[in-house]
């Protein structure tokens, strides 16, 4: 059904994502198929890394951290750097599902920080063809 | 198996000497959600500069009077007993600025060895054009040569042993020709190497504290190696808390004189009554369009706005050119440059000055002006100049602006002047200074159009800075963050507004506005002083880094 997963991850707030995580390498597993990682930071220094290529380094081993907790088979990261992450998240991740050619997009609902009011999931479900599959915190 | 693909902007790292400290950016911040809108702010930067603006907001509302009062009283104050201190310093950042060009250091890379700069040299420099002087040039372009020109034909004169005149130096009674080149000297020192100096020194210091040492993206990193980790303390607070007053109010001024030169123009065009009422519209109504850029973010709003501008303001400057007499505009040009260094030297000088009005009423103010507008100006320079060496970095932020600028007044105050001394048509002379383009441009052909593009103009202009303003105040109090929510720059964006018209509308008007200036500009001129220092020694261990 779904050959390649796109699990956007905030390196920031890992600890929200644990539900989100779990649903994409349980859905990996089911079909088999792979799992790319992807981050988004801007070229100045930020919380979780000095530079952007700190951050790609970063993402690499989140990844590979996850490879080995949940036995995905095939994992990847894939970092994007934006002037202004906090407008152009939604639609770098949108380009970026479609560059790497990815089919479900699986992401943990957000703090909101729009004001659209909206998490960005929601607001990355209308901006891209791909299935979008929204994971909240338990009720 | 791990595949890595690092796709975007910036690419390699090369090696540079980053900063150990335990501090990571974003601690000390308060992250969550009010109804619906979300946040992520540095506590307490955030709240001691949003409550005090507020609270200012509201007195100078309820009180104009007194507050008038106030304002005109710190105006005087300042300018008389500092104007030294402003001329002095301002000089010194000139000076640091030339020796990084020609020193070694120039060859450091903003973001290590290997990085790659983000965004191409028309880009760069539209943005960092329109943020820095932007609405300045469209207000002074003809009223600033004019002035002076006025000022230095009608000599000099005194009361009770103290100059009285508002001419530059000793001005040049009844010579034509001096007062020409005097005014015009004395309109590019206000324009050209000092304000870029002292945007290039704030700019610097935030590139290189944060693309190479790693420190959040906010005015107290650069006091790092001075400070060290108590920065992150109460020094920091009240450094960073400094920079969004010098930023809100130096923004403030120049949105008022966007408000009243868009008003004039717009009376002067289609007669519309120039009172605080439709000033208030303007701001308010070029507010909103800023916040549709404020949500459209830096490449989708700033950037394509100083562009549509950079174009526009190019073909006004294009046509002024051929429509005046080209031939005096272009040999004024070299002319108004040689005049320019010949009187730079006397002009500058910081002390024992005979011409009190001119350097504390012009010099004095536009230095605290420029020095205000520094952290704003300089964030937004450093924010996007990564990829760039130090000496790339000074000459296109120093020399290129400059001799723009000098191209820039030699046409508008060019034309106008010549206006007066060939063809007697002094009505731009005799108006107010916010109208005095329009009435230069009525003299030419096709008025009607270029009047109409000179008020865009000054609308975007305003809309650009209003946007990056918003930008950079809401880097600052969110501790160096640039992903903090986007309901803090709307917050921003609107009180910038509010600033400029509860301003206008207290009792001195434009006078008020230069008053918060030049008194936020004072303590903000130490912390530049102070940076020059830091960035000296940045630059030094960087050098060793990548030895």
């Amino acid at each position: 059904m779904f050959k390649h997963l796109m699990v956007p991850v905030d390196l920031g707030h890992i600890d929200k994502l644990d539900r989100a995580l779990k649903t994409a390498a349980d859905l990996a597993a089911h079909y088999g198929a792979k799992v790319t990682y992807v981050g988004v930071t801007s070229p100045q220094p930020g919380a979780v890394a000095h530079s952007p290529e700190e951050f790609a380094e970063k993402l690499a081993r989140f990844a590979a951290g996850q490879t080995e907790l949940t036995g995905i088979e095939r994992a990847g990261s894939h970092a994007i750097t934006v002037h202004d992450p906090s407008i152009d998240l939604d639609r770098k991740l949108a380009e970026a599902a479609e560059t790497l050619g990815c089919d479900l997009i699986v992401m943990g609902s957000h703090i909101p920080k729009r004001l659209d009011l909206g998490s960005h999931g929601g607001h990355l479900a209308a901006l891209t063809h791909r299935s979008v599959m929204l994971v909240r915190d338990a009720a | 198996m791990t595949d890595t693909t690092n796709q975007g902007i910036p690419a390699p790292e090369g090696s540079s000497d980053l900063i150990e400290t335990d501090y990571s950016i974003g601690q000390d911040n308060l992250e969550g959600s009010f109804g619906p809108f979300g946040f992520d702010i540095h506590n307490p930067v955030f709240m001691v500069s949003g409550i005090a603006i507020v609270a200012f907001v509201f007195y100078t509302l309820a009180l104009p009077d007194q507050a008038g009062a106030v304002f005109s009283w710190l105006f005087s104050s300042v300018t008389k007993g500092f104007d030294w201190f402003f001329l002095g310093a301002a000089n010194i950042f000139v000076l640091f600025c030339l020796l990084l060009i020609v020193t070694p250091l120039g060859s450091v890379r903003l973001g290590g060895k290997a990085a790659t700069p983000d965004y191409s040299y028309a880009g760069w420099f539209a943005m960092l054009f329109a943020a820095g002087m932007g609405i300045g040039l469209m207000f002074y372009g003809v009223s600033e040569p004019m002035s002076h020109f006025s000022s230095s034909l009608g000599g000099t004169a005194a009361e009770g042993g103290v100059r009285s005149d508002w001419a530059p130096l000793g001005a040049a009674a009844g010579d034509e020709a001096a007062s020409i080149r005097l005014g015009m000297a004395a309109t590019i020192f206000h324009w050209a190497l000092h304000p870029w100096a002292i945007y290039a020194v704030v700019a610097l210091a935030l590139a290189l504290f944060s693309y190479n040492k790693g420190l959040p993206l906010t005015i107290r990193s650069a006091f790092y190696p001075i400070l060290g980790d108590r920065v992150w303390g109460w020094w920091g607070h009240v450094i960073d808390t400094l920079a969004v007053f010098a930023t809100l109010f130096g923004l403030a001024t120049s949105l008022g004189f966007g408000a009243t030169q868009a008003n004039a123009g717009l009376n002067h065009l289609f007669g519309v009554p120039i009172n605080n009422t439709v000033e208030v519209l303007l701001i308010s109504g070029i507010t909103a369009i800023a916040l549709v850029s404020v949500l459209r973010g830096l490449d989708g709003g700033v950037k394509v706005l100083s562009e549509i501008n950079m174009g526009l303001a190019a073909l006004l400057l294009l046509f002024v050119l051929i429509a005046g007499p080209t031939m005096a505009i272009l040999t004024g040009f070299a002319d108004y440059l040689l005049a320019y260094l010949e009187y730079l030297p006397a002009l500058s000088n910081p002390v024992g000055r005979e011409d009190v009005n001119f350097s504390q009423g012009w010099t004095s103010f536009y230095w605290a002006w420029w020095i205000s507008w520094s952290p704003f100006v300089g964030m937004f320079i450093a924010r996007v100049s990564r990829g760039r060496t130090v000496r790339e970095f000074i000459t296109c932020v120093l020399l290129i602006p400059s001799l723009v600028c000098v191209l820039w007044m030699s046409v508008f105050g060019g034309v106008a002047i010549q206006q007066v001394v060939q063809d007697g048509y002094t009505a731009a002379q005799e108006a107010d200074l916010p109208v005095q383009l329009f009435l230069m441009l009525e003299n030419l052909p096709l008025a009607s159009i270029t009047s109409l593009i000179g008020i865009v103009l000054v609308i975007v202009f305003f809309v650009t800075s209003s946007d990056s303003g918003s930008l950079v105040i809401d880097t600052i109090t969110a501790g160096g963050k640039v992903d903090a929510p986007v309901p803090q720059r709307v917050f921003w964006c609107i009180f910038e507004g509010a600033v400029a018209i509860v301003l206008l509308l207290s009792a001195g008007g434009l006078a008020s506005l230069q008053s918060m200036v030049i008194s936020t500009g004072l303590p903000f001129t130490v912390v530049l002083l102070v940076m020059c220092w830091a960035i000296w020694r940045g630059l030094v261990a960087e050098r060793r880094a990548n030895a």
